[in-house]
């Protein structure tokens, strides 16, 4: 196994162990830590993929923003006292059928032969591993952040000036909708 | 040898724990959480393509996008939710139903 299948295996079991971890964790305190490195193994994750700028970004606004709403949200709405921050679990059983019934049609890696009595010998594996991908230079770009810079300046000029007024909007919308109305 | 199906695999798990977060949490906060890991599959599949596809930068552009459109999202939403919380004293979902007439 060369050293890069190594770390995508470790990066890869953080990333899949803690997003079960933050589903199926009894407290949201639990839930919220697990996400964290979830948000680190996919950063791992960027920066095999050559994408360091996107890793580096994964870093700042996944753990530094969004993480800490998340707990500003778990802690805002629960009364401080109740500190054990429980949260029930609804209809698992019909959701991880579903789920587990999604994955292994999806993406199931390892080829499982079944023979069952009335259908006859069943093959089990993944679309997405009997799909053959087109695939193009298969090389890594180098350095990624000039160039992204450069294509936010240029071609996707309209996008990027249009996601800032979204994050504008955001802010404005989400100040707007938590005041406390005088008259209310 | 790590080609894109490994990399799609781990998409497909992220986004299918995911899925299973939104559909069986009853907690506000814990269903975005698990919109995030959605989100998070779908740049990880966004940037694989990217990478051994044709090997330019869009699929990583399209990732930031999402980034920052997750964010916008997170924030509206936990706006939403402490507002639910500040009229009915309840984190829960299921319990949101000041509509029902």
């Amino acid at each position: 196994m060369s050293a890069e299948a190594a770390v995508f295996y470790v990066f890869a079991v953080i990333t899949v162990g803690a997003a079960a971890v933050v589903v199926l964790a009894r407290s949201l305190i639990y839930s919220a830590f697990a996400l964290l490195f979830t948000f680190f193994g996919v950063a791992g994750l960027y920066v095999l993929l050559g994408a360091d700028f996107l890793a580096a970004t994964q870093l700042l606004i996944y753990v530094g923003g969004i993480l800490v709403l998340l707990l500003f949200g778990v802690m805002l709405t629960h009364k401080l006292y109740d500190l054990n921050l429980k949260t029930e679990v609804t209809q698992f059983l019909p959701a991880a059928i579903i789920c587990g019934g999604l994955f292994v049609l999806l993406a199931w890696p390892i080829e499982v032969s079944l023979f069952l009595p009335r259908i006859g010998r069943v093959r089990i594996l993944g679309t997405l591993w009997q799909t053959s991908w087109a695939t193009g230079t298969g090389r890594a770009p180098a350095a990624t952040t000039e160039e992204i810079g450069r294509l936010f300046m240029g071609s996707y000029l309209l996008p990027f000036e249009a996601a800032s007024v979204l994050l504008l909007v955001a802010l404005m919308g989400a100040a707007m909708i938590v005041r406390r109305r005088k008259d209310a | 040898m790590i080609t894109l199906p490994h990399y799609l695999t781990v998409s497909a798990a992220l986004f299918t724990l995911g899925l299973l977060g939104v559909l069986t949490r009853r907690n506000a906060v814990n269903v975005l959480m698990g919109i995030e890991l959605i989100l998070n599959s779908a740049n990880l599949n966004l940037v694989a393509f990217s990478r051994f596809g044709p090997g330019n930068l869009q699929g990583q552009l399209f990732a930031i996008f999402v980034v920052v459109i997750a964010a916008a999202e997170v924030a509206v939403a936990l706006a939403i939710v402490l507002t639910m919380y500040r009229l009915r004293r309840t984190p829960n979902l299921d319990e949101a139903d000041f509509l029902r007439g």
